[in-house]
């Protein structure tokens, strides 16, 4: 620590100020949306229940904004061994790694 | 026609509870009928602010249930005859408070005095969600700090969606409470700005209200600040939000520093 350091503190309250910004901007419209996010991640869950025994908790909604597109993404957990056995497309789509397939759907925002 | 204000903030030790003692004393040294309500239900604490804890036998929950009339649990206060006290309770849980019946109190209230006031508990859980819902005005109560400005967005967010009002489609007047504030560290930097605050959350601004020793010693007498003969710096940022809240147009003061010469000099570091 130098002199000058010492005498002059360093200003903190622009660095609050804009992660304070940045993070509201960000949780604004999450939470804005949370009902209709709610919404369709039952619908979701419904939906592939239908065709996979995944648990409810194995399904991700989020909404990500942007500037000029938003991203809604979906993401859905099936363990590999129940992807193994179920034939078709489902088996070549999985990851081998994380056991995860990944639904990506773009919305306008 | 008798208002109800709740004076809220989502994060917990902001002053709630020291604000809305304030204000009412102040509000009812103006000549207005004034009774405070504690919804903070296991945790009561505006009794002990008021200086009223040894004086309660039925509470909020008594009177929801009906197990005690309004009349028997409000607490007159010894030293402003137009103010009283409706505590919450300190053994039962919020889960005892009933939409219908914090209604039925409320309306009861409504037609006895000008200015109901309800102290929020903190959180954004169903006593807070009751203590909003029949509100007209809203005080958000925020320190100039992140977690409390966060927090104050969020129960913003609340106030124009889980209201009465806001469910019929009305506005409720919301209004920002800025304490412990330190004008010298904001202005060095060190903290966040009152325009800060106010370009975040965008809601107008009813009070500044320095951070001062007065505070802790009002508490310690229970005694609000507000109830003292030569009124503080905090004293004065609450008789001014109270003209306010009645409509009255003033000037937005800047609580001075309260550090004196050899403060500035000595009081720097030492902070």
């Amino acid at each position: 620590m130098n002199l000058i350091s010492f005498f002059k503190r360093p200003v903190t309250a622009p660095i609050a100020k804009d992660r304070l910004k940045l993070l509201l901007a960000h949780e604004r419209g999450a939470i804005g949306n949370s009902n209709v996010i709610a919404l369709l991640r039952e619908e979701i869950v419904a939906v592939i229940a239908k065709h996979f025994p995944v648990e409810s908790d194995a399904i991700k909604v989020r909404m990500e904004s942007g500037d000029v597109i938003s991203t809604l993404e979906v993401e859905v957990e099936i363990p590999t061994q129940l992807c193994a056995e179920i034939k078709g497309a489902a088996k070549d789509g999985a990851k081998k790694d994380g056991a995860t397939q990944t639904l990506k759907v773009t919305a306008s925002a | 026609m008798a208002k109800v204000l709740v004076v809220t903030s989502g994060k917990g030790g902001v002053g709630k509870t020291t604000s809305t003692a304030a204000l009412g004393v102040a509000l009812a040294k103006g000549g207005k009928k004034v009774v405070l309500v504690d919804f903070d239900v296991g945790l009561r604490n505006l009794d002990l602010v008021m200086g009223a804890e040894r004086r309660v036998v039925y509470d909020l929950i008594n009177v929801v249930q009906g197990d005690a009339k309004l009349a028997q649990a409000l607490i007159r206060d010894k030293r402003i005859s137009n103010l009283s006290m409706l505590p919450a309770s300190q053994t039962r849980d919020k889960d005892a408070l009933t939409d219908e019946g914090v209604a039925r109190v409320i309306a009861e209230l409504k037609e006895k005095f000008d200015w109901i006031i309800c102290d929020s508990p903190a959180g954004i859980e169903r006593g807070a969600t009751l203590a909003m819902r029949h509100a007209d005005v809203a005080i958000v109560v925020t320190n100039p700090e992140v977690s409390s400005v966060r927090d104050s967005d969020r129960i913003i967010g609340l106030l124009d969606s889980k209201t009465e009002r806001a469910e019929k489609g009305d506005q409720i007047e919301k209004h920002l409470l800025l304490t412990r504030y330190d004008a010298a560290r904001a202005e060095r930097g060190e903290m966040l700005k009152v325009e800060d605050v106010l370009e975040i959350l965008s809601i107008p601004l009813i009070g500044i209200v320095p951070e001062s020793e007065e505070i802790l010693r009002a508490s310690n007498l229970g005694a609000p600040v507000t109830l003292a003969a030569n009124p503080s710096a905090p004293a004065r940022a609450y008789f001014d939000a109270a003209r306010r809240l009645n409509g009255e147009k003033l000037e937005m003061v800047m609580p001075n520093d309260r550090k004196g010469f050899f403060g500035k000099i000595f009081g720097r570091r030492a902070a």
